[in-house]
């Protein structure tokens, strides 16, 4: 949105982004002081050394060439000294260039890495509360393009902050030549830096808005060819690329106009230090006439003229990066100063011969945090009340979208109540340490996440004790053995985006066996088997329900949400949750026979099956009822 | 992986040659050529005001100043150097708004093309590569011809003439002293080439690198759930960490390989300026060179200097955006195997479609077969399901009879026209599936439900939800219609997007519905209800849905049973359960398990 503020709203705050800019550039200074002073004075030897190279060509063609063609003879010495001072300042500049160049790259990048490892670090500490308020795609630039904005004007500071010195130097040297002359310099130099001040200024806003747009073309490459299935199988490839082409349009018109301000003032940019060689020329005359300056002098100030423009483009190159940065640098801050950290306390649950986990809720309410598709603060969970005493098996069960799954996430402390609390073995989970939380419970989510990595990284995940023998046996229990002990390097094969894809199934399987690998005493399963085949999800249910305590994995509480009556069959209790409040609790017979939002639900096939014998004993002929009606009658 | 995709990109590099790749990209866009001998004349115009000033310099001197003042003459040398600037500097603006408007037009063209192409590749291919690397076709690998085209491309155009016309200008004044140039500089571009090679190699490991540390950090912001879930915050810092460590001595690198070609340059240039002064002097006692000459040398030297200095940055810049090009001509490139008949193609005949396999086999590329000859023949206006375990081929028959991919040998046909003969606009509009995911666009709700079929009012659209009985959930969203639903739909719950896609293929009125798995993470009293209306409202349509859930074979007119690739049974329901050791009887008794 701050992009695609005008050049004018851009022009009005300019002075802000300056000041704000240089408070950037001033904590890139305070953080990084020791290579920046490096960096600073291998500019100004730099800057020097363009002044003294003036002054040397000025000498050389005055006091050695001049006198030496006018005799027609000259000394070997003389010629020597001159070609040795030459090449003497090349040498003294190469060491500028190093100490200038090397200074602002390793200060740049370091302070990139710096930050990126600060705003990563913070993306570990806050809550997914936090997490799920921004979208991806922000949080991935927050971490990477934002923070290189940031820092961008610290590659050409060092060279800008040596060409002002140098600017100073060199009137003061003008001065102490002529003042003639010296007043040219007072004319261009300041001209120069008008003009490269101006040209910033112009191309800012005009870089934000290509920036901005190179931005939504990749969103829409990104989102079309992410959902490529959806457009090919509707055929709307043409309207696709239509939208696409209609913003590729509009980033190409936006880059022609940065083209052809480029082409105004680049040209411009050269012409000026030449019109003032002109000018110096032709000043210089006249002095020359009157006597008050030499030859050495008229021509070490033309070449003065002729080598400063360059430098001072430096200053123009960290003007221009200002905007970006400050933004960028603004982005970052957001993320650095979010605060609603959960911290986690310093209990520790007895670890090992504790036996299965006792889970409890105690009148828990939950909100969602402000999203765009839910109005603040809607209430997700009331009045949850409810207990999985230790080694049971207790179901939930409840519509789509009963906040089934923020019940999940809360037994695991994803998220933290609004009120209320949320106990294992009768300790707020919120006293607990974060090894002892994540060693105590386990969530398979319905939506699995597999990481860029191995088979066994992904089910290990480095965690202590967690050996090839236990991912195996883990892989056994989660009925996903067969198919990693047949993928091309077993154990070793690389899954995730880079490596071998798998099923949806065999997915959920890996993140099965990753929760199973932990030996949790608490499992908590979000219709985390809803890809696997009802055969396959079976065989894991009886397994899991067997053998706790077989082959490594110790017994188990388990949470299981579930909509499959063999799933909640195996549960000792069912909770009914509709619309996020528990409306009952009892067996499965005990519910089935008291109430009718669970009969509808767990029912709803054989319910179907029953209407559809009856309608075929009307006879095929009958149309059948509107569907609108039957759903009203339904409800 | 990356290092091998780095292998081969270099190995790429060595089977084409950069003018290869130039003519390919020219061929490809004619337009770059449009007005090229203009833009190059006026490139040629703008660098003769880079020497204009050491010409006058020399004059001036040599005239003007030395061996007798004459400010007649040093005026007349600047008023006339000072309207060549002028002329030149207009020529370099229009040479930069020529180039600029050209090659940002043609550049949006391929980009524009690209992306059509992408959707144009079959799924197999789109799936065989990496989502981000598609995207990169037609984003950074674009941008980095343009951005060189506006920064590197015009220095290197301009800095090649200023060589040029610098080198001409040294030669008219004297040889001798052109030679001393040419000699000190001759080391110095061995070295950078050198080092440019070097330095290649250096921003492709930065590249690489850049490319890991994206991935860990994607990580660690997609898996924060599982990350916090298992207390593994330790491990996902120790591998950031690792990743932007890497990086930065990569780019430490790089940049001292940059700095060491520059300062070779600039030492080159202090040679030279010490030899020029050598021996111009000595040319000058000898009478054969005058003072201004000489003076004029330091300029010129000082200007040559400058494209051999920025040499070694533009060249690599030069080579980045050409290895892009090469990427964006290679996808270009790629013939869709999936390839629309367009013009020559038949329309599928009206009415319900009836659906042939003869003969089909599929196996993908490197793969086992999938599916061993299929012959089947099903009715039209029959609602038929498919069932059969994970990985028995049952996903393929929705892929084949949607043309998302072709068999690898018979052919699918449509009321007896072959698939591959059919056009596209005439499949897409009259066969369409609802995939398992159901991917919807960051828009509202309505929007998405509308993609295939812009023109329809939000009366319309919320008739189609009544229709589908769904309007009780419409509802009870916040905005309705107009709810946005996140990224990808991320927004709403797995369950809900699969609704909404449901809606989307409904409204777009197909004579063929194929569901994928449509209603896999509904709750069941939904399915159930979805199931009904939906046999309700797709009444005299041809409609096969490939079924997890058994509730939809139990429902459809015909089930036919995949296992292994091959059709094991096929047949009403009812008849089939008879068989309780049939692969559906015991796909139906586990079922029965499950849910009763």
């Amino acid at each position: 949105m701050r992009l695609t503020a005008g050049e004018s709203v851009a022009s009005k705050t300019s002075r802000d982004v300056l000041s704000r800019g240089l408070g950037v550039l001033r904590q890139a200074i305070r953080e990084q002081p020791r290579i920046f002073a490096v960096a600073v004075v291998g500019s100004v030897l730099f800057g020097g050394m363009i002044i003294v190279s003036a002054r040397v060509v000025g000498s050389v063609i005055g006091e050695v060439a001049l006198p030496a063609i006018e005799r027609g003879e000259v000394g070997a010495g003389t010629l020597a000294l001159a070609a040795t001072a030459l090449f003497g300042i090349s040498v003294l500049r190469v060491a500028g260039i190093f100490g200038r160049r090397l200074g602002a790259g390793y200060m740049q990048y370091r302070l990139q890495a710096s930050y990126r490892r600060r705003v990563t670090r913070r993306y570990l500490e806050l809550p997914l509360s936090w997490h799920h308020r921004n979208s991806t795609g922000t949080l991935l630039s927050n971490a990477n393009s934002d923070v290189e904005a940031a820092w961008y004007p610290i590659a050409p500071l060092p060279f800008a902050v040596g060409t002002l010195v140098m600017l100073v130097g060199a009137i003061v040297s003008l001065f102490a030549t002529d003042w003639a002359l010296a007043l040219v310099g007072l004319a261009v130099f300041p001209a120069l830096f008008a003009l490269n001040v101006v040209y910033s200024r112009r191309m800012a806003p005009r870089q934000a808005r290509a920036q901005r747009l190179r931005a939504e073309v990749s969103g829409i490459a990104h989102e079309s060819f992410d959902g490529a299935l959806v457009v090919k199988t509707m055929g709307r490839e043409a309207q696709e690329t239509a939208r696409f082409a209609g913003r590729a349009g509009e980033l190409r018109d936006s880059l022609i106009a940065v083209g052809r301000l480029r082409g105004i003032f680049d040209p411009l940019l050269e012409t000026l230090p030449s019109l003032g060689t002109l000018a110096v020329l032709v000043v210089g005359a006249f002095r020359l006439r009157q006597g008050a300056i030499s030859v050495t002098e008229l021509v070490s100030v033309a070449f003065l003229f002729t080598v400063l423009a360059f430098p001072v483009r430096a200053i123009g190159w960290v003007l221009a990066e200002l905007p970006r940065s400050v933004a960028g640098w603004d982005r970052v801050r957001r993320v650095l100063d979010a605060t609603g950290e959960m911290p986690y306390g310093q209990r520790v649950l007895d670890p090992a011969g504790a036996g299965p986990a006792t889970l409890t809720f105690d009148d828990v309410h939950y909100s969602y945090p402000p999203a765009e598709a839910h109005p603040p603060g809607a209430q997700v969970l009331g009045e949850v009340g409810f207990t999985v005493p230790s080694g049971r098996t207790v179901a939930l069960v409840g519509p789509t979208g009963a906040g089934k799954s923020t019940i999940a996430s809360l037994a695991v402390r994803l998220v933290d109540p609004d009120s209320g609390t949320v106990l294992l073995d009768g300790v707020d989970v919120r006293e607990l340490t974060s090894a002892s939380l994540a060693g105590t419970v386990a969530l398979v989510a319905q939506v699995p996440f597999i990481f860029d990595d191995t088979v066994r990284a992904n089910i290990a995940l480095d965690r202590p004790g967690v050996d090839d023998e236990v991912v195996w046996a883990a892989l056994r229990l989660a009925e996903a053995d067969g198919f990693v002990a047949a993928l091309p390097n077993g154990l070793d094969t690389m899954v995730g985006e880079r490596g071998t894809s798998l099923s949806g199934g065999q997915r959920q399987r890996l993140t099965l066996a990753r929760a199973l690998a932990g030996r949790p005493r608490l499992l908590v399963l979000d219709d985390a088997t809803s890809a696997v085949d009802p055969r396959v999800e079976a065989a894991i249910l009886a397994g899991l329900r067997s053998s706790t305590a077989q082959a490594g994995v110790p017994a188990a509480s388990i949470l299981v949400v579930a909509y499959r009556r063999a799933t909640i069959a195996l549960a000792d209790e069912v909770i009914y949750v509709e619309q996020g409040r528990v409306i009952a609790r009892g067996t499965h017979s005990e519910l089935l026979a008291t109430v009718p939002g669970y009969v509808d639900l767990v029912t709803a096939y054989e319910q179907a099956e029953v209407e559809r014998a009856q309608e075929s004993s009307y006879g095929d002929d009958v149309a059948p009822l509107p569907s609108g009606l039957e759903i009203e009658v339904d409800r | 992986m990356s290092a091998t995709t780095e292998t081969s990109d270099t190995q790429e590099a060595r089977e084409e040659t950069t003018w290869q790749t130039l003519r390919r990209g020219l061929a490809l866009s004619p337009e770059l050529r449009t007005g090229l001998a203009g833009t190059l004349a006026l490139a040629l115009v703008y660098m003769v005001g880079r020497v204009a000033v050491p010409v006058a310099v020399q004059q001036g001197i040599d005239r003007g100043l030395v061996g007798g003042l004459n400010l007649n003459v040093v005026w007349s040398v600047v008023a006339i150097t000072a309207a060549i600037l002028t002329i030149t500097t207009i020529c370099g603006y229009l040479m930069m708004r020529r180039l600029f408007t050209v090659s940002e037009t043609a550049l949006a063209n391929v980009r524009t093309r690209a992306f059509r192409h992408v959707h144009d590749l079959s799924m197999l291919h789109q799936q065989s590569e990496r989502r981000g690397s598609l995207v990169s076709r037609v984003t950074s690998d674009v941008d980095q011809i343009t951005q060189f085209l506006q920064w590197g491309g015009v220095i290197l155009l301009v800095n090649l003439g200023q060589l040029v016309v610098t080198t001409a200008v040294m030669l008219a004044y004297s040889w001798q002293l052109t030679l001393v140039v040419l000699a000190a500089f001759l080391p110095a571009v061995f070295v950078i080439r050198q080092l440019q090679r070097r330095l290649g190699t250096a921003y492709a490991t930065v590249r690489q690198r850049t490319g890991t540390l994206l991935g860990a950090i994607g990580e660690s912001v997609v898996g924060a759930p599982v990350i916090r879930a298992y207390g593994i915050a330790g491990r996902t810092e120790r591998r950031l960490d690792e990743a932007i460590d890497r990086q930065r001595l990569a780019q430490q690198r790089a940049i001292r390989i940059s700095i060491v070609g520059s300062s070779v340059g600039e030492l080159a240039a202090g040679l030279a300026l010490a030899g020029v002064v050598v021996l111009g002097v000595l040319l000058g006692v000898d009478g054969t060179l005058s003072i201004g000459q000489l003076t004029a040398f330091l300029f010129l030297v000082t200007l040559f200097i400058q494209p051999v200095q920025i040499a070694t940055e533009v060249l690599n810049e030069a080579q980045n955006a050409i290895a892009g090009w090469r990427r964006v001509l290679d996808v270009l490139d790629v013939a869709p195997d999936v390839a629309d008949p367009g013009e020559q193609g038949r329309q599928l005949p009206g009415g319900p479609l009836d659906i042939r396999f003869a003969g089909v086999r599929f196996a993908y590329p490197g793969g086992p077969p999938v599916l061993h000859d299929i012959n089947l023949e099903i009715p039209a206006k029959s609602r038929v399901a498919v069932v059969g375990e994970t990985g028995s081929g049952k996903t393929t028959f929705a892929k084949l009879l949607t043309r998302l991919m072709d068999p690898s040998a018979g052919a699918v046909l449509l009321s007896g026209v072959p698939l591959t003969d059919v056009r596209f606009d005439s499949l897409r509009s009259r066969v369409v599936m609802v995939p398992q995911d159901g991917f919807l666009f960051h828009a509202t709700v309505g929007d998405n439900v509308r993609f295939a079929r812009p023109e329809l009012t939000d009366e319309q659209l919320s008739a189609a939800f009544t229709e589908l009985g769904l309007s009780d959930w419409l509802e009870g969203l916040p905005a309705g219609l107009d709810t946005p639903v996140g990224e990808r739909g991320e927004a709403l719950s797995v369950g809900e997007r699969q609704l909404v896609a449901l809606a989307r293929a409904y409204v777009a009125d197909p004579d063929l519905l194929v569901l994928d798995e449509a209603t896999s993470a509904v709750d069941p009293a939904t399915e159930v209800r979805l199931q009904r209306t939906l046999d309700a409202v797709t009444r005299g349509r041809t409609t096969l849905a490939i079924a997890h859930r058994l509730s939809t074979a139990q429902a459809a007119d015909e089930v036919i049973v995949v296992d292994r690739g091959r059709v094991v049974q096929r047949g009403p329901h009812d008849e089939l359960v008879r068989d309780a050791d049939s692969v559906y009887g015991l796909l139906y008794a586990s079922w029965l398990e499950q849910t009763r």
